[in-house]
């Protein structure tokens, strides 16, 4: 399909979860934008490989999911980032709290096999349907399926191995998400 | 590795909140919309079409004998 301009807007309104992924996927901000800046020119150099009228997001998840799966394997986590650096990216400070909770979350992310924790970032965050993530990992629906119910639940485990029956006063996430009501 | 003790009690309380974790997360990076360098990217790079068709500019295919 030739790259008209709305098809330009459309991979346009895509890179803000395409950031939100890839940052997800690596825990490091720089790497990142490399990441979808390296999507992106793949995607408009290829652009006679999408099919007009199918899903632009997914086309373009898989792009920069296969670009972290070759770049992953290449550099094998040489550097356990600095804890702080995904917090970098974001503008919006959370307060210390919420802040505490949500390095707590991310470092239990960071903690799932890579299979498990694209599934669920795919399914849980970025609102594919399993179909979709089964596309752009390629693999089977069933295989996503299983893959984001063990990613939710280690991620339980670790975030609340003691919580489901007993909540100690440390567990600061309890606080923070407990007071999320409206 | 050990498995979730309670695997089948997982109940939906802990699942919802991972769920509010989980997108809270990402949509913090979403609600910070695009960056320039990308949006600059975007305008400015030609699709693959983009060679063809400036070779293809100068003759365009009149079928001959058109009288």
């Amino acid at each position: 399909m030739p790259l008209t301009d709305s098809l330009r807007d459309d991979i346009l309104a895509s890179v803000p979860s395409l950031r939100a992924f890839a940052i997800s996927l690596s825990g490091n901000g720089d790497r990142a934008d490399d990441l979808v800046q390296e999507t992106l020119l793949r995607a408009i150099a290829n652009i006679d490989s999408f099919q007009p009228g199918s899903n632009l997001p997914a086309w373009l998840f898989t792009i920069l999911r296969n670009l972290f799966r070759s770049d992953y394997r290449k550099r094998r986590r040489e550097v356990e980032d600095a804890e702080g650096n995904y917090a970098k990216t974001l503008k919006t400070q959370p307060a210390q709290n919420a802040h505490l909770e949500f390095e707590e979350f991310r470092a239990a992310l960071e903690k799932l096999p890579q299979d498990q924790r694209e599934a669920l970032i795919l399914v849980g965050a970025s609102g594919f349907s399993y179909e979709d993530a089964a596309a752009i990992c390629g693999c089977a629906v069933g295989t996503i399926k299983s893959r984001v119910n063990r990613a939710r639940s280690k991620l339980s485990a670790l975030l609340y191995v003691d919580g489901a029956e007993d909540f100690g006063p440390d567990n600061t996430v309890r606080a923070v998400i407990g007071g999320n009501g409206g | 590795m050990k498995e979730v003790k309670k695997q089948g009690g997982l109940n939906a309380e802990i699942q919802s909140r991972i769920g509010h974790q989980l997108r809270a997360m990402y949509d913090d990076v979403v609600r910070q919309g695009v960056p320039d360098r990308f949006a600059e990217l975007i305008r400015k790079l030609d699709g693959p079409e983009a060679a063809t068709a400036t070779q293809a500019g100068g003759d365009t295919d009149k079928n001959n004998g058109g009288n």
